[in-house]
């Protein structure tokens, strides 16, 4: 037996019609505190009783100026659950591995975010390991120069990935010399960082005070809060933690090319600014951006993938600051496509800016906001670190519960308002990241400028 | 766990279908688990079946190319599909409204998918794509799982690179797709899981009505990948001028996943006693001890457990500072294992292996895409989804001596050992 692709295609009965959407249930209310405690830190539990299990997202505000800072961070943030004065790693582990728990930390130029999770059992042995780290975390000279060590090898690694060149090389362009743009350090400088530093970062800095947690989980919220204020009661700071100062408004330019000789693919990175989630806009910009290239069916990805066969992955998103927004647009594609692509890029941003989308793609992108927030919010993990990301920008699960409603008020006239306004190709600045050898096409289209 | 058990049944079409109603949130998973991967596909076709399933999202009787995405994201849904080595699954997460749509749509491309000339050359350039994104133009490409097979396995199913080469994904025609697909995509190969919000009675009925006329055809004979262990030591090196560091993964063979369940078992707790936490042995004494590698980490199978049927590897992976030598290295995780041989680990450094394992569990049953994916994937291998929900039992069952046998049967005389040496010189 064997058909043509043909005969596969094709049945008596022929082509079916889509069935329609049933009737959808309502996710059920979130039982949630929202509050401050003395030491003036933002604790927020959300009861979500669907596994026995618990979920923490500590947000720490973390920014410094100094050129020594992102270093130390660095190391901070890979020796801070290596030891305390009662505790040594050891001993960390193996408490929360008991209660099937884990902690990790991590730090970028913003915040300072320790995270984990443990059996809803283990919520007061996973409260108290932290704890420990945040008020107790030893710093020994010994873990801290393994630490060094590894960070140093794990900086070359990363340095060495393409992604990790391409955003290095956009936060440059975009941003110069701003703190914000310190995501990886040099590993020479690392080497320069004493325990002592670390020590008297960890003093300064790791405060309470305008630092946020999240618990969600099968606890409740009133005893999530009970349990973090009696855990976390030691964890004192007269000063609050330090905030990113605010960024520049990008500016509009050429995209820099960066030369990595030999690659066979080149990182298209493009950027502009944007607005804040509580702008009114905002609900607006986001199915405008979903339009554009924020999900699988967006005019990108339709595009330079589906059409073009230039690329496995394209996307634009939003990137957000405490006082600022900016989108992003991405893509990876082979050295000699590059052009081409970057002109179906700018095509595709000057079609949404110029020609209002159609209804029926607005309410596409609306469905699909709406029903990706429904799943994604689904699990605990995915809610915790949604509600620790609003959190950080100063807003609450209420945002979170009413987002849908603000969705469904867009019209396709603020959408289409929105993508005049933000998606003009003349808006974006960025980089591209190939081998300039195989990159001559890009000078037909300008725009771009050569190292 | 407090979970029913899930409903199983057969539709005289031969499609088996596992129903795990939950009412926790208002959605649902589809899943759709076909019997073939990447060990199945023919010489000279090397990354067929990854490209085959880039090609079942491109169109079906009743949908244009691109409507299958369209469907599911205007819907609130998500979607992906993904080839393994033995299987290979497609699923579906929305809002619980949307379950027809779900079950209509994979039923459409389970009956009658359009297998195009334009779409294929399409997908060969988006899988090219995929492969410098995700293999060429990074550091440790392909590694271990595309490196590793070739040195530790002999046959063409288990050695070859499951992702392809260009020249295979090149030559691959219209005709392969419908033989492949009129071979191995029978609804009698396959496994229809939903999970999430619905009722058993309505599932049922929705899925007769859409699965229901996909024409039944036979069920292919699976064949048996099994090749004897290596009989020595096999070593290979791969120069990669974009890695900054050496690498080294090393591969043993390990029993039967589906015949020796518990036997298998056994080498997931050794794993999580060998690198899991701070705590374990080759943290304690590579990482932070000897200080010998930046990083090490130890488990079965090439994208983790449960996924492949015999033969599967387990493997150890180490990223190590150029001033250190291989040998130091593979003579310190010897030792270790030797160590764990002579004397069985204790209850209580088992009993941290088993809470984590638990809590792993809960973890990928809260998230409906791995709840369903993982629900359709012990259908498939085991005929048994509800293993799922005794893994943590049986996993607390493995004794210190059964974790003893496991690392005594990781002989270095019977293993493969791949380097990876940076070849990009100086800077």
């Amino acid at each position: 037996m064997s058909r043509t692709a043909e005969q596969i295609g094709r049945t008596e009965l022929g082509p079916r019609p889509l069935p329609p959407l049933g009737e959808q249930r309502a996710a059920t209310n979130l039982s949630v505190v929202d509050t401050v405690l003395d030491n003036g830190l933002r604790v927020i539990a959300v009861h979500q009783p669907t596994v026995p299990m618990v979920e923490l997202r500590l947000r720490v505000p973390f920014a410094g100026t100094d050129p020594a800072h992102a270093p130390t961070a660095e190391v901070l943030a890979a020796a801070i659950l290596t030891g305390t004065k009662s505790r040594d790693r050891v001993a960390m582990d193996t408490e929360l591995a008991l209660v099937g728990g884990e902690l990790n930390a991590a730090v970028d130029p913003e915040l300072l975010s320790l995270g984990g999770n443990a059996l809803a059992s283990g919520f007061d042995t996973l409260l108290t390991v932290l704890a420990d780290a945040l008020t107790a975390a030893t710093y020994t000279d010994d873990e801290v120069a393994g630490e060094k060590a590894r960070l140093i090898e794990r900086i070359t690694v990363a340095r060495s990935k393409p992604n990790v060149i391409a955003r290095q090389a956009l936060q440059r362009h975009r941003y110069g010399d701003h703190p914000f743009t310190r995501e990886i350090p040099e590993a020479a400088d690392v080497a320069k960082v004493e325990s002592a530093d670390v020590r008297a970062l960890h003093q300064a800095a790791v405060l309470p005070r305008g630092a946020v947690l999240v618990v969600v989980g099968d606890v409740e919220p009133v005893k999530a809060v009970a349990g973090v204020s009696a855990a976390l009661a030691d964890w004192r700071g007269d000063a609050s933690a330090a905030v990113l100062p605010p960024l520049p408004p990008l500016t509009p330019g050429d995209l820099l090319v960066i030369d990595r000789p030999g690659a066979v693919q080149s990182q298209i990175r493009l950027s502009a600014q944007s607005i804040t989630r509580t702008d009114p806009r905002y609900p607006a910009l986001q199915l405008a951006n979903l339009a554009l290239g924020g999900f699988f069916s967006s005019r990108l990805v339709e595009n330079i993938r589906e059409d073009k066969g230039y690329t496995y992955h394209a996307r634009s998103y939003p990137e957000f600051t405490p006082d600022g927004a900016t989108l992003l647009i991405d893509t990876d594609t082979a050295s000699d496509v590059t052009a081409a692509a970057l002109l179906e890029i700018r095509y595709e941003l000057a079609r949404i800016a110029l020609v209002a989308p159609e209804e029926s793609e607005v309410d596409i992108v609306r469905q699909y906001a709406i029903g990706s927030l429904l799943t994604s919010t689904s699990s605990q993990g995915g809610l915790a670190s949604q509600v620790a990301a609003l959190a950080v920008l100063g807003l609450g699960v209420d945002w979170l519960v009413n987002h849908p409603e603000r969705l469904k008020a867009v019209t396709a006239e603020q959408v289409a308002e929105a993508a005049a306004e933000f998606f003009a190709p003349t808006r974006f600045t960025g980089v591209i990241v190939g081998d300039v050898a195989k990159l001559a096409p890009l000078t037909c289209i300008g725009g771009v400028r050569f190292p | 766990m407090t979970v029913s058990q899930p409903h199983r049944y057969t539709l005289a079409n031969g499609l088996r279908v596992v129903l795990a109603p939950d009412d926790t949130a208002p959605v649902v998973g589809v899943s759709v688990h076909y019997d073939v991967g990447f060990r199945s596909e023919p010489e000279g076709r090397t990354g067929f079946a990854h490209l085959f399933e880039h090609l079942m999202f491109q169109g079906s009787e009743s949908l244009e190319k691109l409507a299958h995405f369209r469907h599911v994201q205007s819907s609130g849904g998500t979607f992906n599909g993904s080839t393994h080595p033995d299987y290979t699954d497609y699923f579906e997460v929305l809002p619980s409204a949307a379950l027809e749509r779900a079950l209509f749509l994979e039923a459409d491309r389970m009956r009658a998918p359009k297998l195009t000339e334009e779409n294929l050359r399409n997908q060969i350039d988006v899988v090219k794509e995929e492969i410098r994104l995700n293999v060429l133009n990074r550091p440790y490409g392909g590694f271990p799982w595309i490196l590793l097979p070739p040195v530790l396995f002999d046959t063409f199913p288990n050695a070859h690179n499951g992702y392809g080469g260009f020249e295979d994904l090149e030559q691959a025609t219209v005709a392969d797709c419908a033989a492949f697909f009129d071979t191995y995509y029978a609804p009698a190969n396959a496994v229809l899981t939903v999970a999430g919000d619905f009722t058993v009675e309505a599932a049922k009925e929705l899925i007769e009505r859409h699965f229901g006329d996909v024409p039944a055809r036979p069920r292919p004979q699976r064949p048996s990948f099994a090749e004897p262990p290596p009989t020595t030591e096999v070593r290979a090196d791969h120069p990669d001028p974009l890695a900054p560091l050496p690498a080294v993964a090393i591969g043993y063979r390990i029993p039967d996943p589906i015949d020796e369940l518990d036997a298998y078992l056994a080498y997931l707790v050794l794993a999580g006693v060998l690198t899991d936490g701070d705590g374990s042995r080759l943290q304690q004494r590579l990482v932070y001890g000897d200080q010998l590698v930046t990083e090490v980490s130890a488990g079965c199978g090439m994208f983790g457990p449960f996924e492949a049927r015999d033969p599967d590897t387990f493997t150890i992976t180490a990223m190590y500072s150029p001033e250190v030598a291989l040998d130091p290295v593979l003579a310190a995780i010897d030792e270790e294992l030797e160590r764990l041989a002579s004397t069985p680990p204790d209850q209580a450094e088992l009993a941290k292996i088993t809470a984590r394992w638990a809590a792993s569990l809960h973890k990928e049953h809260d998230r409906i895409v791995s709840r369903t994916l993982a629900l359709g994937a012990f259908e498939l291998l085991y005929g048994n989804p509800s293993l799922v929900y005794e893994l943590p039992e049986r996993i607390s069952a493995i004794t210190p001596d059964a974790v003893s046998a496991a690392a005594k049967a990781l002989r270095p005389d019977s293993r493969a050992i791949l380097t990876v040496t940076p070849s990009g010189g100086a800077e």
